[in-house]
């Protein structure tokens, strides 16, 4: 990586309101190529509508945003390419329910990417093989475990072969058993240098895979550091008061 | 049994204004049932477009259709029809009245369609269309791939009431001047031909329940048809 590259993320003096509720306050966030950046802080933070103002499925008031060096087009055909290129996951899965899984990974390289049917089915079996559910490709959403679910919206994302993944809260709806399946996925995404974005509240995950955890509160970016330091040594009282009531049990 | 008889002969007699000019009730039966034919296809179709247009994120788009709904739903159909017969030719939209018929009944039913659409689109969880938009979809592959056919399914019940309220609105477009419709048949019968008015207007209604009852039928197949597909 030279230091010419552009970083995958860009965001500069973001601000973002719903109604009188400033969520986003000044937001300066860059995520580097291969990078795997958690995103940790209160419910209400502003950690989700941060994720979703980066493929814009939430507008934002002042400030920029750039995806790969280019800056987010406004709505139209530009940004549905745009959105094509960065996956996202979501916390209540959001698998087409009236597809079946192979139809829910095929749709994007078929009408999107302009792939031939055959092609986009053998792409989708790899990927669900990859995420272990091929034996689950006929069946629809309904059908499947909350795992299986996020795990088949992994691939539907991955299909569209993204430069950066984005995952808003992706084991937050899960039964606690169906976690780890998730998270093994993820981490072996992590591991191939894929760049992510990653809200969670999963610590071992931020541990594990991390290479920065940021840390959010009134929509502000607290703490950015390197995951041992912020586990360890965080620097800010919002931080330690966090950290403090999740890591007591 | 004499008396069965002579009272079966009398029902029979008193409907036959109706079975002597069966012909003209064919014939008109025919020519409602392609007006309303045409009308629900055009009706539908421009309803979709309105309702998309309602839920599209480009704001010039909604206020349109939200125009649209306003003017057509709450203009009486009768004073549509008048506009379509009358004021189109002074545009210069000249054609037969079959037609301006036909235009009457699609713009104002597609005020209701397009609400009844709406709902449905608002029974299909936001999630949906955001996961649609995610991958890259097109606000109109996102409506046409995912939202639509979802919201189908919560569709059908209320917009099978539409169309058959737009069925019987058909009479108006008779009543209007679209000769040989089938409420038109009464005027033929009666004021000109001094018929008697209730047996004729029976035999009207019967061809209109013959199109209501079997429309309501078929949408009942299709509501048993989209249940089972989930």
């Amino acid at each position: 990586m030279t230091a010419t590259t552009p970083p995958m993320i860009k965001m500069a003096a973001v601000n973002k309101h719903f109604g009188s509720l400033h969520v986003l306050r000044d937001v300066d966030l860059e995520v580097d190529r291969g990078q795997v950046v958690v995103v940790l802080g209160p419910s209400g933070s502003g950690k989700s509508t941060l994720c979703r103002t980066i493929n814009r499925l939430e507008p934002i008031d002042q400030g920029t945003i750039e995806v790969d060096g280019a800056p987010l087009p406004a709505e139209g055909r530009e940004l549905a390419r745009l959105r094509a290129d960065v996956g996202m996951v979501f916390q209540q899965f959001n698998l087409f329910a009236h597809k079946t899984v192979i139809e829910n990974v095929t749709l994007g390289p078929i009408k999107v990417r302009k792939l031939g049917r055959s092609q986009a089915h053998e792409t989708a079996m790899t990927l669900l093989d990859r995420v272990g559910i091929t034996d689950q490709a006929d069946k629809y959403p309904a059908q499947l475990s909350g795992g299986q679910q996020q795990r088949a919206a992994i691939a539907r994302a991955l299909a569209m072969r993204p430069k950066v993944m984005l995952f808003d809260e992706p084991t937050s709806a899960l039964d606690p058993e169906m976690i780890n399946e998730v998270l093994d996925v993820m981490v072996a995404l992590a591991d191939e240098g894929m760049t992510m974005l990653v809200i969670t509240h999963e610590m071992g995950f931020a541990r594990r895979a991390a290479h920065r955890v940021v840390f959010m509160s009134d929509g502000e970016i607290v703490e950015d550091a390197a995951p041992q330091e912020f586990f360890t040594a965080p620097r800010s009282d919002r931080a330690r008061d966090f950290l403090g009531k999740i890591l007591t049990h | 049994m004499q008396p069965v008889i002579s009272f079966l002969g009398a029902v029979v007699g008193y409907f036959d204004p109706v079975i002597d000019n069966i012909g003209l009730f064919a014939d008109a039966f025919l020519h409602t049932l392609e007006i309303v034919v045409y009308a629900a296809v055009g009706s539908l179709a421009l309803g979709t477009v309105v309702a998309a247009f309602r839920v599209s994120p480009v704001s010039p788009l909604r206020w349109v259709g939200t125009s649209w709904v306003t003017v057509f739903r709450n203009c009486p159909l009768t004073v549509v029809l008048f506009f379509c017969a009358f004021g189109l030719p002074e545009i210069g939209i000249n054609g037969a009245y079959f037609w301006f018929g036909v235009t009457g009944l699609v713009l104002y039913t597609s005020a209701f369609v397009s609400e009844a659409v709406r709902s449905g689109i608002n029974s299909v969880s936001a999630g949906q269309a955001e996961a649609a938009r995610a991958i890259g979809l097109t606000f109109r592959q996102s409506m046409g791939q995912v939202v639509f056919p979802q919201a189908f399914r919560t569709v059908v019940p209320p917009l099978g009431s539409v169309i058959i309220a737009m069925i019987k609105n058909s009479a108006i477009v008779g009543a209007f001047g679209v000769g040989n419709e089938l409420f038109s048949v009464h005027a033929t019968l009666v004021s000109a031909r001094g018929l008697a008015l209730i047996p004729v207007l029976l035999g009207v209604a019967a061809g209109y329940l013959i199109i209501t009852l079997t429309g309501g039928a078929l949408l009942g197949v299709l509501e048993r048809k989209v249940a089972i597909a989930r």
